[in-house]
């Protein structure tokens, strides 16, 4: 059955036939009924529920709001055969539209919201200072007192980090080393100069790209491990425990962690940058006919003595990013789940955002140095 | 028993639950008659919040019957038990509101999902139940993780009525709330059963709230359930109803159990 809704009458006297179907579900047919009144009702109305079968509150609700909001607090409304909740609920309507007298906030402009986005950004800085600087208050007191340095903690993410990301640190600096090797090796056949894809494979590897994918890689599986172990630590109220028993969470959740990446990235950097350089060889082997003694011989030749160093040099400094950014973010987690997965998400595209900004000043620093 | 003259709401028959070996229900019987708040004690590890899951279809009875409304929950296809969850209300304990929406939002969801998507009408719902379970008005446009605890349960109670069911099932609705809150939360369902008609049914540790409330309780003992009214069972002789209903916490709680 429908539901139905006649308003007749005019000027100051009205009177609104219920009919049909107001039940709970029909809510959305009520809706459209509801649309169609005017705008703007004064006087007095009445309201015969009599031909409405089994009026639900919700539809109920829905129009005492509509009436309200057409009268304008000028009308008057009756209710005749309604059924017994509608006086309550008139009570109940009265009560809640008066606790909710205070207006809206009026929208902000432009310059409030970049006034407030500039506190935030402002906020941002001092708490992240505040967190770096607790990093180091607590690794100066490892160095007077090792217990500080929570070696068991410690040596389970190294674990995490390093040893379980053997496996997919291996296979992807193989794999891009050998792609790198087949691209230089079409173009560099042309002049005939097939023997300096040991060059390009060796010089890109070392420098670039095993610390870089590595990086890249670890900020993917670590950085976002960091944030969210710690953020679900923080939902959990498990920070503030720590904190309670007199223990310093930094202490024992963040240096841990990024001692561990400190200690890690370096060396998943010489696993990779050797397996870009296997990946090179074969593809060398395979697809230009060089047999492994020339190009070992021809890498030897090729690498300068600081061409290795000079992307080792660069790994601790991203591992410490990763995992400062990782950490940092984890520990900002407030409230919900929601805000778990936004900074997990920020955390890892921060963390890869600044070990490529990174990356690019080493390379500005290291041509001036001519290193 | 009134539960003789009409259908009851809920009708239980011979469940059995079992995880691994392990015997949860044995053979459980129950019956809620419409328009009755109904209590369910038991120890801890007793299989109470294992009832309810069966009761709302998320978990399968190893056995036996469980209706509601004379519908097999075990037994029902896709389009029906779209039909089923409407008419019952739940919250579970912690409430489980939904932490990325406002609790107006959460009080929505169902609505849109069943009813209607017109903006007008949403509003006017989410209002209603907001005004319902008697929170501020402000708090619509909260989300859960700005509440205090007794706030979340109600706005879990106000999700729970979105759809206007007759049948309400509760999980421990006053748990972690100050005796004062709990009250309030106690007077609030005796207003709205009143109110709509509803039938509750609802797990409780508060004693409190169970002889304020309910009118016929229930206790699972070992797999089965023992249900009467607070002088029935108060006079069964068995030891773990002994100790519940005569210990220092039930001797505290208030003598007069509402009908």
């Amino acid at each position: 059955m429908n539901s139905s809704l006649a308003l007749d009458g005019d000027g100051d006297a009205w009177r609104l036939v219920i009919g049909g179907d107001w039940s709970a579900p029909a809510i959305a047919q009520v809706q459209e009924r509801l649309e169609l009144l005017p705008q703007r009702l004064e006087g007095t109305v009445v309201c015969d529920w009599s031909g409405a079968e089994a009026p639900g509150i919700g539809p109920a609700w829905a129009l005492l709001s509509r009436l309200a909001t057409a009268g304008h607090g000028e009308l008057t409304v009756h209710h005749v055969g309604a059924p017994h909740h509608i006086a309550w609920l008139e009570e109940l309507q009265r009560r809640h539209v008066a606790a909710a007298s205070s207006p809206a906030r009026a929208a902000d402009g432009p310059i409030e919201n970049l006034g407030r986005w500039a506190i935030a950004q402002a906020g941002e800085v001092r708490s992240l200072a505040d967190f770096l600087g607790r990093i180091v208050v607590v690794s100066g007191r490892a160095l007077v007192n090792p217990r500080a340095l929570r070696i068991p903690s410690l040596a389970r993410h190294v674990y995490e980090t390093g040893v379980t990301a053997i496996p997919i640190v291996s296979l992807i600096a193989f794999l891009i080393s050998v792609i790198v090797a087949y691209l230089g090796a079409q173009q560099l056949t042309r002049f005939g100069a097939d023997i300096f894809v040991v060059d390009l494979v060796a010089i890109a590897v070392l420098r670039e790209m095993g610390v870089l994918l590595t990086a890249i890689i670890v900020a993917g599986r670590s950085g976002s491990a960091f944030a969210a172990e710690i953020g679900v630590m923080q939902l959990n109220e498990e920070t503030d425990a720590l904190r309670a028993m007199g223990m310093n969470p930094i202490e024992l959740l963040v240096v841990p962690r990024i001692l561990a990446l400190v200690i890690t990235l370096p060396l998943l950097t010489i696993l990779a940058d050797a397996m870009g350089l296997a990946g090179g060889g074969l593809l060398a082997h395979l697809q230009l006919h060089i047999p492994w003694s020339q190009f070992t011989s021809r890498l030897r030749d090729a690498l300068a003595p600081t061409t290795f160093w000079s992307g080792l040099v660069k790994a601790p400094v991203f591992a410490a990013l990763i995992a400062i950014v990782g950490t940092y973010r984890g520990m900002q987690v407030r409230d919900s789940a929601r805000e778990l997965g936004r900074l997990t998400t920020l955390a890892v595209v921060q963390s890869i955002f600044l070990v490529i900004l990174a990356d690019a000043l080493f390379a500005l620093l290291f041509v001036r140095l001519d290193f | 028993m009134n539960a003789d003259a009409r259908p009851p709401v809920i009708r239980i028959r011979g469940l059995v639950n079992r995880f691994g070996g392990q015997l949860v229900h044995d053979g459980l019987d129950l019956d809620v008659a419409a328009g009755e708040i109904f209590g369910i004690v038991g120890g801890s590890g007793s299989g109470k919040s294992v009832l309810l899951r069966t009761m709302l279809g998320l978990k399968r009875a190893d056995a036996g019957t469980v209706e509601l409304y004379g519908r097999d929950v075990g037994r029902l296809s896709p389009a029906e038990r779209a039909a089923f969850v409407q008419t019952f209300g739940v919250t579970f304990q912690n409430g489980a509101l939904i932490s990325s929406l406002t609790v107006a939002e959460n009080i929505q969801l169902p609505i849109r999902e069943y009813r209607t998507q017109a903006p007008a009408a949403l509003a006017a719902l989410a209002d209603l139940c907001v005004a319902l379970v008697g929170l501020p008005p402000e708090t619509a446009e909260k989300y859960p993780a700005q509440l205090s605890g007794g706030m979340v349960k109600r706005a879990a109670l106000a999700r729970a009525l979105a759809l206007e069911p007759k049948l309400l099932l509760l999980d421990e609705p006053t748990a972690g709330l100050d005796p004062i809150s709990a009250a309030g939360f106690d007077q609030l369902l005796l207003y709205l059963h009143s109110q709509l008609g509803l039938t509750v049914v609802m797990i409780t540790h508060d004693l409190d709230t169970l002889f304020r409330t309910c009118g016929r309780m229930g206790v699972i003992l070992d797999g089965v359930m023992v249900s009467g009214t607070r002088a029935e069972l108060a006079a069964n002789p068995h030891p773990w109803i002994q100790a519940y209903f005569h210990g220092a916490r039930a001797r505290a709680a208030p003598e007069e159990a509402n009908g």
